[in-house]
């Protein structure tokens, strides 16, 4: 067992609410750094919100209300003055279907580089590259770099929108059931990948499967209508619950 | 037993009729266009025995007592008021479009958008009158001496801007819808490698909707190429080569519609009328087959 060292994030009375109704109700937890978090619970339980909530892209939805204080680093990103970009910047994120940008395969992993470095056409590509190297799309898309990016098949997508994630260096990657739409090979594929990347990157994953979450997490959150019920190390977690809830939603009988 | 056969065979004739009744509904929907199309191929034909396609497309002199049909001045008045009036409505539709999709708060955006549709559907001729009584004294007292020229105020810039104020709830109407059928996941991609929401709008949201923006400016150009009555009203009416856009000119919508009482009288001049027709029903149609090409190509490569 690594020795979970510091805390990438913490939340403190994490509340959200959607036209005042109460989404995520007072979140307090801690998620270890360069270890892979995996955020657990039946659909509908707020495992999403609490994850955009991270990097601040739930206020781009309407009618929003969210309080408490989100840690990163040591700093509270919901104070004022922060300049949300820069926040966004430290956190890729992994949806649930892929969508890459209405651009070239090469363009897609290019646009974060090309918004915050001047870099030169040579280095460029070199980065691009190297990110494409790192999901293991290089050698099955370097003949079409300037393709559109949506003429690759689905799981390959997934790993481009990773491309394009990793490309602006990133501290944490947030995954939103990132497997949930693609077959059985590619949904494995990402699966390493992101054992490969936690050793670099803060994982956080949002997984309703429970074979996952236990194939691949370091610290496991069970989160129930909005509340954390339990959290800890995996192997805990899965082997030893404490909490009754737990314990059901382990066994099946509740989800 | 018997009477519910009987009650069947009623219900199958029922089908059949109305089956029936919708396909010719849309036979006649259908055959209209071609209906149109000959009949003002056919009427036009007269004109074109008499003077070349050419001759009438370049020549410069519409004099019909004389039989010169020249249609060159009012293609330049047709293609400079239909051209400023886009000129003058797309950046500003376009900008208010992403206001009203991306920027503005839920509560006005509820608020804003019955407006612009319902200001789509205000009758023409109340634009052409509202332009007649505030902006042609405008264009004379105020726009045109800041350029240094005299004019009635009748000309073809007064009615530019009367166009673009009529095509802007068209184009404003379709760009904010498609602005708003990109999915908000595409947005929170692009933010979340730390794209500012300007970055997000010009980079991601008018890329992906590109294809409906060139369909709506193709659609905002259909209207405005064939606008006739608020066009006729302040746009002077004479269908001499225009040295300025402060000069009246004429539009070949509107020319159709000051001239026709007057020449339906004299075959060749009606011949020339109809010709003038084809080429509006053709330039439109055109268009029209242009902007759902482009569309639907679009459409293939980003798949959106």
């Amino acid at each position: 067992m690594k020795k979970s060292s510091i805390n990438q994030i913490e939340t403190k009375h994490l509340n959200v609410e959607f036209h005042n109704h109460p989404v995520i109700k007072d979140i307090n937890i801690e998620i270890p750094a360069k270890q892979l978090t995996a955020i657990i619970g039946p659909s509908g339980c707020g495992k999403t919100t609490l994850l955009k909530s991270f990097n601040r892209l739930l206020e781009i939805q309407d009618d929003v209300k969210i309080t408490g204080q989100i840690v990163v680093d040591g700093i509270n990103i919901m104070s004022a003055g922060h300049n949300v970009p820069d926040i966004r910047k430290k956190m890729g994120l992994i949806s649930q279907k892929p969508y890459p940008l209405p651009m070239s395969i090469f363009e897609n992993v290019a646009y974060g580089l090309r918004i915050h470095h001047d870099k030169n056409a040579k280095e460029l590509a070199e980065n691009v590259q190297h990110c494409l190297q790192e999901v293991g799309l290089w050698n099955e898309v370097k003949d079409r770099l300037h393709d559109p990016a949506s003429r690759l098949s689905v799981g390959q997508q997934q790993r481009l929108c990773l491309a394009r994630a990793i490309a602006v260096q990133p501290e944490v990657l947030l995954c939103d059931e990132p497997t949930s739409a693609l077959d059985p090979i590619a949904a494995q594929q990402i699966e390493k990948l992101l054992l490969k990347l936690k050793k670099d990157y803060t994982v956080i994953l949002v997984t309703h499967t429970l074979r996952q979450a236990k194939r691949v997490a370091d610290y496991v959150i069970f989160l129930y209508f909005g509340m954390v019920i339990e959290q800890g190390p995996a192997d805990e977690f899965f082997n030893n619950p404490k909490n009754p809830e737990t314990k059901a939603y382990l066994s099946g009988e509740i989800s | 037993m018997r009477k519910k056969l009987g009650n069947m065979n009623k219900r199958k004739i029922r089908d059949l009729i109305g089956t029936n009744l919708m396909l010719i509904g849309t036979l006649f929907a259908s055959v209209l266009f071609f209906l149109i199309f000959i009949l003002l191929f056919y009427r036009s034909a007269l004109v074109l025995e008499n003077t070349s396609i050419i001759d009438i497309l370049f020549s410069s002199t519409w004099n019909p007592d004389n039989g010169q049909f020249g249609l060159a001045p009012i293609i330049i008045g047709t293609i400079l008021v239909t051209g400023i009036a886009l000129l003058i409505a797309i950046p500003i539709s376009l900008l208010s479009a992403i206001y009203i999709a991306e920027y503005a708060p839920t509560k006005i955006r509820r608020m804003i958008r019955p407006f612009i549709d319902v200001l789509a559907g205000v009758p023409s001729v109340v634009y052409g009158l509202c332009a007649f009584l505030f902006l042609v004294p405008l264009v004379k007292d105020v726009i045109a001496p800041l350029f240094g020229v005299r004019t009635t105020g009748l000309c073809i810039f007064t009615a530019a801007v009367t166009l673009a104020v009529m095509v802007f709830p068209i184009i404003i109407s379709l760009c904010v819808e498609s602005f708003c059928a990109i999915p908000i996941a595409l947005k929170e991609a692009s933010l979340s490698v730390g794209a500012t929401k300007w970055e997000t709008v010009k980079k991601v949201v008018f890329r992906a909707s590109s294809p409906s923006i060139l369909a709506a400016i193709l659609l905002g150009f259909g209207r405005a190429f064939g606008e006739t009555i608020a066009i006729n009203m302040v746009v002077g009416g004479i269908p001499v080569m225009p040295s300025s856009v402060f000069q009246p000119g004429e539009t070949l919508a509107s020319l159709i519609a000051s001239k026709y009482g007057e020449l339906m009288a004299i075959p060749l001049q009606e011949s020339a009328l109809m010709l003038v027709a084809l080429i509006l029903f053709v330039v439109v149609l055109l268009f029209n087959i242009l902007g759902v090409f482009i569309l639907r190509r679009a459409k293939k490569r980003w798949n959106y």
